[in-house]
Protein backbone atom coordinates (compact mmCIF):
# COMPACT_ATOMS: atom_id res chain seq x y z
CA UNK A 1 0.00 0.00 0.00
CA UNK A 2 2.85 2.37 0.83
CA UNK A 3 4.35 1.67 -2.58
CA UNK A 4 1.00 2.12 -4.37
CA UNK A 5 0.25 5.35 -2.55
CA UNK A 6 3.76 6.75 -2.99
CA UNK A 7 3.64 6.04 -6.72
CA UNK A 8 0.24 7.74 -6.93
CA UNK A 9 1.36 10.89 -5.10
CA UNK A 10 4.64 10.92 -7.04
CA UNK A 11 2.74 10.78 -10.33
CA UNK A 12 0.37 13.55 -9.33
CA UNK A 13 3.17 15.95 -8.45
CA UNK A 14 5.45 14.95 -11.30
CA UNK A 15 2.62 15.83 -13.71
CA UNK A 16 2.33 19.13 -11.85
CA UNK A 17 6.04 19.81 -12.45
CA UNK A 18 5.76 18.85 -16.12
CA UNK A 19 2.88 21.26 -16.58
CA UNK A 20 5.13 24.16 -15.61
CA UNK A 21 8.11 23.52 -17.88
CA UNK A 22 9.27 27.09 -17.42
CA UNK A 23 9.69 26.64 -13.67
CA UNK A 24 11.46 23.35 -14.36
CA UNK A 25 14.17 25.16 -16.35
CA UNK A 26 14.14 28.32 -14.26
CA UNK A 27 15.42 26.42 -11.23
CA UNK A 28 18.73 25.76 -12.95
CA UNK A 29 19.24 29.44 -13.84
CA UNK A 30 21.06 30.59 -10.69
CA UNK A 31 23.76 27.87 -10.72
CA UNK A 32 24.03 28.31 -14.49
CA UNK A 33 24.78 32.01 -14.03
CA UNK A 34 27.49 31.13 -11.50
CA UNK A 35 28.87 28.65 -13.99
CA UNK A 36 28.99 31.22 -16.82
CA UNK A 37 30.07 34.37 -15.01
CA UNK A 38 31.87 33.10 -11.90
CA UNK A 39 33.43 29.87 -13.17
CA UNK A 40 35.85 31.52 -15.64
CA UNK A 41 37.30 33.67 -12.81
CA UNK A 42 38.63 30.57 -11.10
CA UNK A 43 40.39 28.84 -13.99
CA UNK A 44 43.86 30.17 -13.20
CA UNK A 45 43.56 30.46 -9.42
CA UNK A 46 45.33 28.01 -7.12
CA UNK A 47 42.44 26.25 -5.34
CA UNK A 48 44.53 23.54 -3.63
CA UNK A 49 43.33 20.03 -4.38
CA UNK A 50 43.66 18.11 -7.61
CA UNK A 51 42.05 18.66 -10.96
CA UNK A 52 40.84 21.79 -12.67
CA UNK A 53 38.85 24.61 -11.14
CA UNK A 54 35.72 23.17 -12.80
CA UNK A 55 36.12 19.96 -10.78
CA UNK A 56 36.00 22.14 -7.66
CA UNK A 57 33.22 24.51 -8.69
CA UNK A 58 30.69 22.18 -10.36
CA UNK A 59 30.22 19.91 -7.30
CA UNK A 60 29.53 23.03 -5.25
CA UNK A 61 27.02 24.36 -7.77
CA UNK A 62 25.23 20.98 -7.87
CA UNK A 63 24.71 21.08 -4.13
CA UNK A 64 23.76 24.75 -4.28
CA UNK A 65 21.04 23.77 -6.75
CA UNK A 66 19.72 21.20 -4.28
CA UNK A 67 20.15 23.47 -1.27
CA UNK A 68 18.21 26.43 -2.63
CA UNK A 69 15.68 24.51 -4.69
CA UNK A 70 14.67 21.86 -2.18
CA UNK A 71 14.57 24.17 0.84
CA UNK A 72 11.77 26.11 -0.79
CA UNK A 73 9.77 23.00 -1.75
CA UNK A 74 7.43 23.67 1.17
CA UNK A 75 5.93 26.70 -0.56
CA UNK A 76 3.89 24.36 -2.73
CA UNK A 77 2.30 22.72 0.29
CA UNK A 78 1.39 26.07 1.84
CA UNK A 79 -0.54 26.88 -1.33
CA UNK A 80 -2.16 23.44 -1.32
CA UNK A 81 -3.16 23.81 2.32
CA UNK A 82 -4.95 26.99 1.31
CA UNK A 83 -6.91 25.09 -1.34
CA UNK A 84 -7.80 22.38 1.17
CA UNK A 85 -6.03 19.72 -0.91
CA UNK A 86 -3.88 18.48 1.95
CA UNK A 87 -6.85 17.91 4.27
CA UNK A 88 -8.88 16.32 1.51
CA UNK A 89 -6.10 13.76 1.06
CA UNK A 90 -5.66 13.25 4.78
CA UNK A 91 -9.28 12.11 5.22
CA UNK A 92 -8.72 9.32 2.69
CA UNK A 93 -7.00 6.08 3.78
CA UNK A 94 -3.81 7.11 1.92
CA UNK A 95 -0.58 6.38 3.78
CA UNK A 96 0.66 9.49 5.55
CA UNK A 97 4.26 8.54 4.77
CA UNK A 98 3.34 8.32 1.07
CA UNK A 99 2.01 11.89 1.14
CA UNK A 100 5.53 12.96 2.08
CA UNK A 101 7.58 10.42 0.10
CA UNK A 102 5.69 10.94 -3.15
CA UNK A 103 6.41 14.66 -3.03
CA UNK A 104 10.00 14.26 -1.91
CA UNK A 105 10.80 11.73 -4.65
CA UNK A 106 9.27 14.07 -7.22
CA UNK A 107 11.61 16.79 -5.98
CA UNK A 108 14.60 14.44 -6.19
CA UNK A 109 13.64 13.64 -9.81
CA UNK A 110 13.32 17.28 -10.76
CA UNK A 111 16.62 18.30 -9.17
CA UNK A 112 18.57 15.41 -10.64
CA UNK A 113 17.18 16.43 -14.03
CA UNK A 114 18.33 20.00 -13.43
CA UNK A 115 21.70 18.70 -12.22
CA UNK A 116 22.13 16.83 -15.51
CA UNK A 117 21.45 20.06 -17.43
CA UNK A 118 23.99 21.88 -15.28
CA UNK A 119 26.68 19.23 -15.82
CA UNK A 120 26.05 19.27 -19.58
CA UNK A 121 26.55 23.04 -19.57
CA UNK A 122 29.69 22.60 -17.48
CA UNK A 123 31.07 20.10 -20.01
CA UNK A 124 30.74 22.79 -22.66
CA UNK A 125 32.51 25.28 -20.36
CA UNK A 126 35.45 22.92 -19.93
CA UNK A 127 34.63 20.45 -17.15
CA UNK A 128 36.26 17.05 -17.55
CA UNK A 129 35.40 14.44 -14.89
CA UNK A 130 35.05 10.64 -14.74
CA UNK A 131 31.52 9.34 -15.47
CA UNK A 132 31.38 7.34 -12.22
CA UNK A 133 32.26 10.48 -10.28
CA UNK A 134 29.56 12.47 -12.04
CA UNK A 135 26.98 9.77 -11.25
CA UNK A 136 28.04 9.75 -7.60
CA UNK A 137 27.51 13.51 -7.64
CA UNK A 138 23.92 13.02 -8.82
CA UNK A 139 23.33 10.51 -6.02
CA UNK A 140 24.45 13.11 -3.48
CA UNK A 141 22.18 15.74 -5.05
CA UNK A 142 19.27 13.29 -4.80
CA UNK A 143 19.96 12.53 -1.13
CA UNK A 144 20.37 16.20 -0.26
CA UNK A 145 17.13 17.05 -2.07
CA UNK A 146 15.23 14.32 -0.23
CA UNK A 147 16.51 15.58 3.12
CA UNK A 148 15.91 19.27 2.58
CA UNK A 149 12.56 18.87 0.84
CA UNK A 150 11.30 16.64 3.68
CA UNK A 151 12.33 19.25 6.26
CA UNK A 152 10.87 22.04 4.14
CA UNK A 153 7.51 20.26 3.87
CA UNK A 154 7.54 19.57 7.61
CA UNK A 155 8.17 23.25 8.36
CA UNK A 156 5.52 24.33 5.86
CA UNK A 157 2.93 22.00 7.42
CA UNK A 158 3.54 23.64 10.78
CA UNK A 159 3.59 27.21 9.55
CA UNK A 160 0.35 29.16 9.18
CA UNK A 161 1.37 32.03 6.94
CA UNK A 162 3.44 31.90 3.74
CA UNK A 163 4.91 35.31 4.58
CA UNK A 164 7.06 33.81 7.33
CA UNK A 165 8.23 30.84 5.31
CA UNK A 166 10.47 32.46 2.67
CA UNK A 167 12.54 34.64 5.01
CA UNK A 168 12.93 31.77 7.50
CA UNK A 169 14.21 29.40 4.83
CA UNK A 170 16.47 32.03 3.28
CA UNK A 171 17.95 32.83 6.68
CA UNK A 172 18.96 29.17 6.98
CA UNK A 173 19.99 28.53 3.37
CA UNK A 174 22.34 31.51 2.86
CA UNK A 175 24.74 30.83 5.78
CA UNK A 176 24.56 27.12 4.95
CA UNK A 177 25.77 27.86 1.44
CA UNK A 178 28.54 30.22 2.54
CA UNK A 179 29.76 28.03 5.39
CA UNK A 180 29.82 24.78 3.41
CA UNK A 181 32.33 26.04 0.89
CA UNK A 182 30.05 25.43 -2.05
CA UNK A 183 31.69 28.18 -4.10
CA UNK A 184 35.33 27.79 -3.01
CA UNK A 185 37.01 25.18 -0.84
CA UNK A 186 36.98 26.14 2.82
CA UNK A 187 40.60 24.97 3.15
CA UNK A 188 41.57 28.24 1.43
CA UNK A 189 40.30 30.24 4.39
CA UNK A 190 41.58 30.85 7.92
CA UNK A 191 41.46 27.96 10.37
CA UNK A 192 38.44 29.27 12.35
CA UNK A 193 36.30 29.38 9.22
CA UNK A 194 37.38 25.88 8.25
CA UNK A 195 36.50 24.60 11.74
CA UNK A 196 33.14 26.39 11.69
CA UNK A 197 32.28 24.91 8.31
CA UNK A 198 32.75 21.39 9.68
CA UNK A 199 29.64 22.03 11.78
CA UNK A 200 27.65 22.26 8.54
CA UNK A 201 26.46 18.91 7.23
CA UNK A 202 26.72 20.13 3.62
CA UNK A 203 30.48 20.59 4.00
CA UNK A 204 30.90 16.80 4.09
CA UNK A 205 28.73 16.36 1.03
CA UNK A 206 30.61 18.86 -1.08
CA UNK A 207 33.99 17.42 -0.06
CA UNK A 208 32.79 13.97 -1.07
CA UNK A 209 31.49 15.11 -4.47
CA UNK A 210 34.76 17.02 -5.16
CA UNK A 211 36.66 13.80 -4.50
CA UNK A 212 34.30 11.92 -6.79
CA UNK A 213 34.88 14.47 -9.57
CA UNK A 214 38.64 13.80 -9.51
CA UNK A 215 38.10 10.03 -9.46
CA UNK A 216 39.09 9.50 -5.81
CA UNK A 217 36.38 7.18 -4.50
CA UNK A 218 37.93 5.40 -1.51
CA UNK A 219 38.67 8.43 0.65
CA UNK A 220 37.78 9.58 4.13
CA UNK A 221 35.85 12.46 2.57
CA UNK A 222 33.70 10.01 0.63
CA UNK A 223 33.01 7.93 3.72
CA UNK A 224 32.01 10.91 5.86
CA UNK A 225 30.05 12.44 3.02
CA UNK A 226 28.03 9.26 2.46
CA UNK A 227 27.41 8.79 6.19
CA UNK A 228 26.27 12.37 6.66
CA UNK A 229 24.09 12.35 3.53
CA UNK A 230 22.33 9.09 4.43
CA UNK A 231 22.03 9.97 8.12
CA UNK A 232 20.62 13.42 7.33
CA UNK A 233 18.12 11.93 4.88
CA UNK A 234 16.92 9.37 7.46
CA UNK A 235 16.59 12.04 10.13
CA UNK A 236 14.75 14.43 7.82
CA UNK A 237 12.28 11.82 6.54
CA UNK A 238 11.61 10.70 10.12
CA UNK A 239 10.88 14.26 11.20
CA UNK A 240 8.75 14.82 8.10
CA UNK A 241 6.72 11.65 8.60
CA UNK A 242 6.08 12.53 12.22
CA UNK A 243 4.74 15.94 11.21
CA UNK A 244 2.59 14.48 8.39
CA UNK A 245 1.13 11.91 10.81
CA UNK A 246 0.15 14.33 13.50
CA UNK A 247 -0.30 17.62 11.65
CA UNK A 248 -3.49 19.11 12.92
CA UNK A 249 -3.79 22.84 12.57
CA UNK B 1 -29.54 3.10 15.53
CA UNK B 2 -26.73 5.56 16.13
CA UNK B 3 -24.16 5.84 13.38
CA UNK B 4 -22.21 8.56 15.17
CA UNK B 5 -21.97 8.87 18.91
CA UNK B 6 -19.65 11.04 20.93
CA UNK B 7 -19.08 11.32 24.67
CA UNK B 8 -17.32 14.32 26.12
CA UNK B 9 -15.44 14.90 22.87
CA UNK B 10 -13.06 17.78 23.55
CA UNK B 11 -10.20 19.65 21.98
CA UNK B 12 -7.91 22.13 23.66
CA UNK B 13 -5.41 24.07 21.54
CA UNK B 14 -2.16 25.20 23.09
CA UNK B 15 -1.43 28.74 22.00
CA UNK B 16 1.15 31.36 22.94
CA UNK B 17 -1.40 33.09 25.15
CA UNK B 18 -2.36 29.90 26.98
CA UNK B 19 -4.71 26.98 26.32
CA UNK B 20 -7.89 27.58 24.30
CA UNK B 21 -10.78 25.16 24.79
CA UNK B 22 -12.26 25.11 21.29
CA UNK B 23 -14.50 22.16 22.12
CA UNK B 24 -15.24 21.50 25.79
CA UNK B 25 -17.20 18.28 25.70
CA UNK B 26 -19.62 17.35 22.96
CA UNK B 27 -22.18 14.60 23.59
CA UNK B 28 -24.33 13.77 20.62
CA UNK B 29 -25.75 10.87 18.66
CA UNK B 30 -26.69 10.80 15.00
CA UNK B 31 -29.06 8.15 13.70
CA UNK B 32 -28.42 6.24 10.53
CA UNK B 33 -29.92 7.94 7.47
CA UNK B 34 -30.49 11.19 9.31
CA UNK B 35 -29.70 14.68 8.02
CA UNK B 36 -28.29 16.46 11.02
CA UNK B 37 -27.88 20.23 11.11
CA UNK B 38 -25.00 21.28 13.33
CA UNK B 39 -25.49 24.92 14.21
CA UNK B 40 -23.70 27.46 16.33
CA UNK B 41 -22.25 30.96 16.23
CA UNK B 42 -18.78 31.60 14.79
CA UNK B 43 -16.14 30.10 17.05
CA UNK B 44 -18.59 27.70 18.72
CA UNK B 45 -16.41 24.71 17.80
CA UNK B 46 -18.33 23.37 14.80
CA UNK B 47 -15.41 22.97 12.43
CA UNK B 48 -13.14 21.65 15.20
CA UNK B 49 -15.74 18.99 16.01
CA UNK B 50 -16.03 18.05 12.33
CA UNK B 51 -12.26 17.83 11.98
CA UNK B 52 -12.10 15.52 14.98
CA UNK B 53 -14.89 13.27 13.69
CA UNK B 54 -13.10 12.95 10.34
CA UNK B 55 -9.71 12.06 11.95
CA UNK B 56 -8.03 15.28 10.84
CA UNK B 57 -7.52 16.43 14.40
CA UNK B 58 -6.87 14.25 17.44
CA UNK B 59 -9.26 14.91 20.35
CA UNK B 60 -7.67 15.90 23.65
CA UNK B 61 -10.54 14.35 25.58
CA UNK B 62 -13.59 12.13 25.28
CA UNK B 63 -14.42 9.42 22.77
CA UNK B 64 -16.44 8.90 19.61
CA UNK B 65 -17.45 6.16 17.21
CA UNK B 66 -18.31 6.74 13.56
CA UNK B 67 -20.05 3.93 11.66
CA UNK B 68 -18.93 1.44 14.28
CA UNK B 69 -15.28 2.49 14.22
CA UNK B 70 -13.65 3.99 17.27
CA UNK B 71 -12.06 7.34 16.49
CA UNK B 72 -9.02 6.76 18.70
CA UNK B 73 -8.24 3.11 17.96
CA UNK B 74 -9.47 2.70 14.37
CA UNK B 75 -9.01 5.98 12.48
CA UNK B 76 -8.47 4.02 9.24
CA UNK B 77 -11.92 2.47 9.62
CA UNK B 78 -13.44 5.91 10.19
CA UNK B 79 -11.72 7.21 7.06
CA UNK B 80 -13.15 4.40 4.95
CA UNK B 81 -16.64 5.07 6.28
CA UNK B 82 -16.86 8.82 5.92
CA UNK B 83 -16.56 11.55 3.34
CA UNK B 84 -15.72 15.15 4.20
CA UNK B 85 -16.18 18.41 2.33
CA UNK B 86 -14.29 21.25 4.00
CA UNK B 87 -15.40 24.88 3.79
CA UNK B 88 -12.56 25.57 1.39
CA UNK B 89 -13.29 22.50 -0.73
CA UNK B 90 -10.19 20.57 -1.68
CA UNK B 91 -9.26 20.53 -5.35
CA UNK B 92 -6.22 21.92 -7.13
CA UNK B 93 -7.38 24.64 -9.54
CA UNK B 94 -4.71 23.71 -12.09
CA UNK B 95 -5.85 20.09 -12.45
CA UNK B 96 -8.74 18.83 -14.57
CA UNK B 97 -11.95 17.60 -12.98
CA UNK B 98 -11.32 14.12 -14.39
CA UNK B 99 -7.80 13.90 -12.98
CA UNK B 100 -8.99 14.97 -9.52
CA UNK B 101 -11.82 12.43 -9.52
CA UNK B 102 -9.60 9.60 -10.76
CA UNK B 103 -6.84 10.42 -8.28
CA UNK B 104 -9.40 10.47 -5.49
CA UNK B 105 -10.58 7.01 -6.55
CA UNK B 106 -6.99 5.79 -6.54
CA UNK B 107 -6.48 7.28 -3.06
CA UNK B 108 -9.39 5.08 -1.98
CA UNK B 109 -7.46 2.16 -3.50
CA UNK B 110 -9.65 1.61 -6.58
CA UNK B 111 -7.85 0.08 -9.56
CA UNK B 112 -6.96 2.42 -12.40
CA UNK B 113 -9.84 1.14 -14.57
CA UNK B 114 -12.34 1.23 -11.72
CA UNK B 115 -11.28 4.73 -10.72
CA UNK B 116 -11.81 5.96 -14.29
CA UNK B 117 -15.28 4.36 -14.33
CA UNK B 118 -16.14 5.78 -10.94
CA UNK B 119 -15.16 9.27 -12.12
CA UNK B 120 -17.64 8.95 -14.99
CA UNK B 121 -20.37 7.66 -12.66
CA UNK B 122 -19.87 10.49 -10.20
CA UNK B 123 -19.81 13.05 -12.98
CA UNK B 124 -23.10 11.67 -14.28
CA UNK B 125 -24.72 11.64 -10.82
CA UNK B 126 -23.63 15.17 -10.00
CA UNK B 127 -24.09 16.84 -13.36
CA UNK B 128 -20.41 17.26 -14.14
CA UNK B 129 -20.20 15.12 -17.28
CA UNK B 130 -19.57 17.95 -19.71
CA UNK B 131 -16.97 19.45 -17.39
CA UNK B 132 -14.69 16.45 -16.91
CA UNK B 133 -11.88 17.81 -19.05
CA UNK B 134 -12.01 21.35 -17.69
CA UNK B 135 -9.60 22.64 -15.11
CA UNK B 136 -11.14 23.00 -11.66
CA UNK B 137 -10.34 26.73 -11.80
CA UNK B 138 -12.78 27.09 -14.71
CA UNK B 139 -15.81 25.83 -12.73
CA UNK B 140 -18.52 28.08 -11.30
CA UNK B 141 -19.12 28.16 -7.55
CA UNK B 142 -22.01 25.71 -7.77
CA UNK B 143 -20.08 23.34 -10.05
CA UNK B 144 -17.08 23.49 -7.72
CA UNK B 145 -19.27 22.50 -4.78
CA UNK B 146 -20.74 19.59 -6.71
CA UNK B 147 -17.21 18.48 -7.57
CA UNK B 148 -16.15 18.74 -3.90
CA UNK B 149 -19.11 16.55 -2.97
CA UNK B 150 -18.40 14.10 -5.78
CA UNK B 151 -14.85 13.75 -4.43
CA UNK B 152 -16.23 12.97 -0.97
CA UNK B 153 -18.66 10.38 -2.38
CA UNK B 154 -15.99 8.46 -4.29
CA UNK B 155 -16.04 5.47 -1.91
CA UNK B 156 -19.83 5.60 -1.21
CA UNK B 157 -19.37 6.60 2.42
CA UNK B 158 -21.99 5.81 5.04
CA UNK B 159 -21.57 9.28 6.55
CA UNK B 160 -21.02 12.53 4.70
CA UNK B 161 -19.72 15.57 6.60
CA UNK B 162 -20.38 18.92 4.95
CA UNK B 163 -18.89 22.07 6.44
CA UNK B 164 -20.97 25.08 5.37
CA UNK B 165 -21.66 23.56 1.95
CA UNK B 166 -23.71 26.41 0.51
CA UNK B 167 -21.72 29.42 1.70
CA UNK B 168 -21.17 31.71 -1.27
CA UNK B 169 -23.61 29.94 -3.61
CA UNK B 170 -26.42 31.67 -5.50
CA UNK B 171 -30.02 30.73 -4.57
CA UNK B 172 -30.41 28.36 -7.53
CA UNK B 173 -27.22 26.48 -6.71
CA UNK B 174 -28.25 26.29 -3.05
CA UNK B 175 -31.59 24.73 -3.97
CA UNK B 176 -29.79 22.23 -6.25
CA UNK B 177 -27.47 21.32 -3.41
CA UNK B 178 -30.35 20.79 -1.00
CA UNK B 179 -31.97 18.45 -3.53
CA UNK B 180 -28.69 16.61 -3.90
CA UNK B 181 -28.35 16.10 -0.14
CA UNK B 182 -31.94 14.82 0.13
CA UNK B 183 -31.40 12.51 -2.82
CA UNK B 184 -28.25 11.05 -1.26
CA UNK B 185 -30.17 10.19 1.87
CA UNK B 186 -33.24 8.88 0.06
CA UNK B 187 -31.41 6.82 -2.57
CA UNK B 188 -28.34 5.64 -0.70
CA UNK B 189 -29.33 6.01 2.95
CA UNK B 190 -26.32 8.26 3.47
CA UNK B 191 -26.19 9.97 6.84
CA UNK B 192 -25.44 13.66 6.36
CA UNK B 193 -23.86 15.78 9.07
CA UNK B 194 -23.78 19.41 7.97
CA UNK B 195 -22.88 22.72 9.53
CA UNK B 196 -24.47 25.89 8.32
CA UNK B 197 -25.06 29.50 9.22
CA UNK B 198 -28.18 29.68 7.07
CA UNK B 199 -31.12 28.94 9.30
CA UNK B 200 -33.50 28.57 6.36
CA UNK B 201 -31.17 25.84 5.14
CA UNK B 202 -31.25 24.08 8.51
CA UNK B 203 -35.02 24.44 8.61
CA UNK B 204 -35.54 23.10 5.11
CA UNK B 205 -33.00 20.32 5.12
CA UNK B 206 -32.28 18.95 8.57
CA UNK B 207 -34.32 16.27 10.33
CA UNK B 208 -32.78 17.27 13.59
CA UNK B 209 -30.64 20.13 14.84
CA UNK B 210 -27.80 20.22 17.32
CA UNK B 211 -26.87 23.69 18.51
CA UNK B 212 -23.41 24.24 19.99
CA UNK B 213 -22.12 27.29 21.76
CA UNK B 214 -18.87 27.78 23.65
CA UNK B 215 -17.76 24.25 22.75
CA UNK B 216 -20.73 22.37 24.26
CA UNK B 217 -24.14 21.26 22.99
CA UNK B 218 -26.72 23.76 24.24
CA UNK B 219 -29.83 22.43 22.54
CA UNK B 220 -30.99 19.65 20.26
CA UNK B 221 -34.18 18.43 18.69
CA UNK B 222 -36.28 18.71 15.56
CA UNK B 223 -36.59 22.26 14.20
CA UNK B 224 -40.22 22.47 15.36
CA UNK B 225 -39.48 21.12 18.84
CA UNK B 226 -36.73 23.71 19.27
CA UNK B 227 -39.02 26.49 18.05
CA UNK B 228 -41.66 25.44 20.55
CA UNK B 229 -39.25 25.13 23.43
CA UNK B 230 -37.03 28.15 22.89
CA UNK B 231 -38.91 30.36 20.44
CA UNK B 232 -42.14 30.14 22.42
CA UNK B 233 -44.27 28.88 19.51
CA UNK B 234 -44.13 26.36 16.69
CA UNK B 235 -44.51 29.32 14.36
CA UNK B 236 -41.47 31.13 15.74
CA UNK B 237 -38.73 31.71 13.19
CA UNK B 238 -35.67 29.56 13.53
CA UNK B 239 -33.69 32.80 13.61
CA UNK B 240 -35.39 33.91 16.85
CA UNK B 241 -35.12 30.41 18.27
CA UNK B 242 -31.40 30.32 17.51
CA UNK B 243 -30.84 33.72 19.09
CA UNK B 244 -32.80 32.67 22.19
CA UNK B 245 -30.70 29.51 22.53
CA UNK B 246 -27.33 31.17 22.09
CA UNK B 247 -28.25 34.35 23.96
CA UNK B 248 -27.04 36.52 21.11
CA UNK B 249 -30.26 38.42 20.68
CA UNK B 250 -30.01 41.87 19.18
CA UNK B 251 -32.22 43.22 21.97
CA UNK B 252 -32.08 40.92 24.99
CA UNK B 253 -35.45 40.71 26.78
CA UNK B 254 -33.88 41.27 30.18
CA UNK B 255 -31.75 44.25 29.22
CA UNK B 256 -32.09 47.23 31.47
CA UNK B 257 -33.47 50.32 29.73
CA UNK B 258 -30.67 52.58 28.65
CA UNK B 259 -30.78 56.09 29.98
CA UNK B 260 -30.16 58.62 27.28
Amino acid sequence: MLLHDTALIYGRYLRQSLRSRFALLFGVLMPLLYLLFFGPLLTDLPLGGQGSSWQVLVPGLLLQLGLFGASFAGFAIIIEKGHGVVERMRVTPVSRLALLLGRVLRDATVFVFQAVLLVLAALVMGLRAPLAGVLIGFAFVALLTVSLAALSYALAMRIETPQGFGPAVNALAMPSMLLSGLMLPMTLGPAWLDVLSHLMPFRYLVDAVRDAYVGAYATAHMLYGALVAVGFALLAVTVGTRVFRTAGA
Amino acid sequence: MAIISTAGLARTFRTKTGPVDAVRGIDLTVREGEILGFLGPNGAGKTTTLRMLTTLLAPTGGAATVAGHDLATDPAGVRRACGYVAQSGGVDPQITVREELVTQGRLYRLTRARAAERAEELARDLGLTGLLDRKCAALSGGQRRRLDIAMALTHRPAVLFLDEPTTGLDPGSRADLWDLVRRLRDEHGTTVFLTTHYLDEADALADRLVVVDGGVVVAEGTPSALKLEYGGSIDASLQDTFLAITGRSASPADAAPVAV
